[in-house]
């Protein structure tokens, strides 16, 4: 009898969620059955986990959810009577994951192994085919290809991946680098996370088929100390490679010679910016230096280096494998391929999305992302992170490439897509968006280092009602000469939250600065509680709850004095009967 | 205690690596250690010193016994975890960046840990908590006792 796999999903949301408890329950109670429990990646739908997949008689069994408790169950049901636990299962036709509306609409190939294999064995990742077929190509018939493929990178900026190769390869040089860029350092976006800890061969074969290509020895991933696992299934994987000897000396007889090794970065976002990644693979402080020249003629220790983001490395296998023809007609004509978005947020359905490039957003908020949560009415997607802007709900039918994004006033950036409703103030999100600039500035010039706080600043009192009109002026200016005058990419970008959440929502910053009013009711010091003496039962708990005892007796009703209250909103939080009231 | 710092020395490559690992000795850089490194590698205390600062990973102070990260990430920060934050602060009657008196718990806020599908996030150690929810962060900490 062919023997049954079961996998569990031990990427980091599974491990937060329980899913080791249930790994370690199944195999421990599936020893005498002919049955093999496998670790995978995370598929990419955060909010089903711990998912447990059951692959028998060419069927896949999806069950979501599941706890320890279940795993009895699991195994006398469904692994030997073939029952299917309704209670655990997904809705959707034949139980199966891949007929969820989420996943259904997707396009995977970057993510197409997470989820599925196992990411700790080699075997289950399929040979390094693509890098066997690229050690018979000519080293210009592979960035050809590259080229062909219109693959862009996939870490912020979108620069013509076959381009940066073929400088790389043209570069003049004995001692040439390729290093991968695993500093995900962009808050709310994780498909780099995803990628390192469900396939993370993927990564080291591109590396190796890149080092050959533009004549590399050496290679580093530069991976983010935040990501313990995805560090530990790097260290794992790079050990595997090296003893089916596709890594270290004559890789496959060809020959060429290729070493990877792992630098932990030690939280600086400014390290995702590529020269002070370089100066921090080499353990100095990350700061960026001049450009030119360029890390294609000085990178790492003053040699040729080459740098990429996980994912676009991520795409090369496939590229080279099925060919630039098959990628390209994928996208946009300016663009190949799909782009992984993480989704976050006010929706419905948050997780790893991936679709062609040139989505519409519209797609991936409604149809995919189903909708915003709660109800509520969709106000506005982020994108690029700190470094990107807004795009509001009238530009919803936006097609998601880079160009696109770039003329509306945000960027593709790695991908984060935030999605924001009613209840988000815009002017809150954009001095949450200047707090972090301002904390990761690296200090090197003027104008990031303190035009970010000034601009903060300014944030801060329109927030606490303390802005005017001329404030608007000034936030503009100064948002404009940083964008102009600061000396790397995190300076010149760290104003977009600001420019981009003007121009699309200005009237709310008006609100703030005018009425003393946040629409969004989030902005604490514009904010004024009451008691709404209809519903108010006068059972006191929010007297008793108050700090400043600022809420007293009236007759039988209770009042907030407002010269005492401090908006801390204990009352709002404790009373059953939503009497309390925002304004 | 200087034997470790040697073997440290030895085993890596770059001085963030060894910065890395002597944070592991004491959960924090302990400055006596840092003199010794200097003295060791023949660099000056401020070029030390300037690494280490210029990095969020690095921490001059001690830290609790359970270390407490609360994700500020753009996901986590628009679903409320300063709120979080905030309750913890309350609760353990400490800062952020702060450790109890008794060294059982530190406080620190980070950014992004990755797991923005299941904002907001804490972290306990090596402990993720994924939705957590204002109410729920006593009867989490009572936990680690």
């Amino acid at each position: 009898m062919e023997r049954i796999r079961i996998t569990v999903g031990l990427g980091s949301c599974g491990i937060a969620s329980g899913a080791k408890i249930v790994y370690e329950a199944l195999k421990e109670k599936t020893q005498k059955l002919n049955v093999q429990i496998v670790k995978v990646g995370c598929i990419g739908i955060c909010r089903y986990e711990p998912i447990v997949e059951i692959y028998k008689d060419g069927n896949r069994i999806t069950y979501i959810n599941v706890s320890e408790k279940d795993v009895e169950d699991i195994i006398e049901k469904t692994i030997k009577n073939n029952e299917i636990i309704e209670s655990l299962s997904l809705k959707e036709e034949n139980n199966n994951i891949l007929n969820d509306p989420f996943l259904k609409r997707q396009t995977r190939i970057v993510l197409e192994n997470c989820g599925k294999i196992n990411p700790e064995n080699i075997d289950e990742y399929g040979g390094y085919k693509a890098l066997r077929k690229a050690l018979k190509m000519d080293k210009d018939e592979i960035i050809h290809e590259v080229k062909e493929s219109k693959l862009r990178g996939r870490g912020g900026a979108g620069f013509k991946t076959g381009d940066k190769w073929s400088l790389v390869k043209a570069s003049a040089g004995d001692k040439k680098y390729v290093c991968c860029n695993a500093d995900e350092g962009d808050p709310g976006a994780f498909m780099d996370r995803a990628i390192l800890e469900g396939d993370p061969h993927s990564v080291i074969e591109a590396m190796i088929i890149a080092g050959y290509a533009v004549g590399a020895s050496e290679g580093f991933i530069y991976v983010r100390e935040e990501y313990p696992l995805a560090v530990e299934r790097l260290k794992v994987a790079i050990k595997q490679a090296q003893s089916k000897k596709y890594l270290g000396k004559n890789i496959l007889n060809s020959g060429f010679n290729f070493n990877l090794e792992l630098r932990l970065g030690a939280g600086a976002f400014v390290c995702g910016e590529e020269t002070a990644l370089m100066a921090s693979i080499e353990g100095k402080r990350g700061e960026p230096r001049l450009r030119p020249p360029y890390p294609a003629e000085k990178g790492v220790y003053n040699s040729p280096t080459l740098l990429n983001n996980v994912e676009t490395f991520a795409n090369i296998p496939i590229i080279i494998l099925n060919g630039s023809a098959w990628f390209n007609s994928l996208g946009t004509d300016k663009s190949g391929g799909t782009k992984v978005f993480a989704l976050g947020g006010k929706i419905k359905n948050t997780g790893l999305v991936e679709v062609p490039i040139g989505t519409e957003l519209k797609e991936i908020i409604y149809d995919i992302g189903g909708g915003i949560a709660n109800d509520k009415k969709f106000k506005a997607a982020q994108t690029g992170g700190p470094s990107g802007g807004c795009i509001p709900a009238s530009l919803i039918n936006v097609k998601m490439d880079y160009d696109n994004l770039k003329e509306i006033g945000t960027m593709m950036g790695s991908g984060g897509l935030i999605v924001t409703d009613e209840d988000t103030c815009m002017v809150d999100i954009a001095k949450f968006f200047l707090d972090f600039a301002v904390s990761e500035s690296c200090g090197k010039c003027t104008p990031c280092r303190i035009g970010t706080k000034r601009v903060y600043e300014i944030l801060d009192k329109i927030t606490k009602g303390k802005g005017t009109i001329e404030d608007l002026e000034n936030l503009d200016n100064l948002s404009k000469h940083i964008q102009a005058t600061s000396f790397c990419g995190l300076g010149q970008t760290a104003t977009n939250p600001v420019l981009s959440t003007m121009r699309y929502f200005k009237e709310e910053y008006i609100s703030h600065i005018v009425e003393k009013k946040c629409p969004a009711k989030v902005c604490k010091d514009l904010l004024k509680y009451k008691i709404n003496k209809e519903l108010c039962k006068a059972c006191g708990l929010c007297a008793k709850n108050c700090p400043v005892n600022a809420i007293i007796k009236t007759d039988d009703k209770y009042e907030i004095d407002e010269s005492k209250c401090i908006k801390c909103g204990a009352c709002f939080n404790n009373c059953h009967f939503k009497a309390i009231e925002k304004e | 205690m200087n034997k470790e710092i040697d073997e440290i020395i030895k085993n890596s490559e770059s001085l963030i690596e060894m910065l890395q690992k002597i944070q592991k000795i004491d959960g924090y850089l302990y400055f006596e250690r840092l003199f010794y490194l200097s003295e060791k590698l023949d660099m000056s205390l401020e070029d030390i010193y300037s690494t280490a600062t210029f990095y969020n990973g690095f921490s001059f102070n001690m830290k609790g016994k359970y270390q407490i990260n609360i994700c500020l990430g753009t996901v986590c920060y628009v679903k409320g975890s300063k709120e979080l934050s905030e309750e913890i602060s309350k609760i353990l009657n400490i800062k952020d960046g702060e450790c109890t008196k008794d060294g059982k718990f530190s406080l620190d806020t980070t950014r992004c840990l990755g797991c923005c599908s299941m904002a907001p996030v804490m972290k306990i150690n090596d402990d993720i908590y994924g939705f957590v929810k204002k109410e729920q962060v006593k009867e989490i900490l009572a936990k680690y006792n």
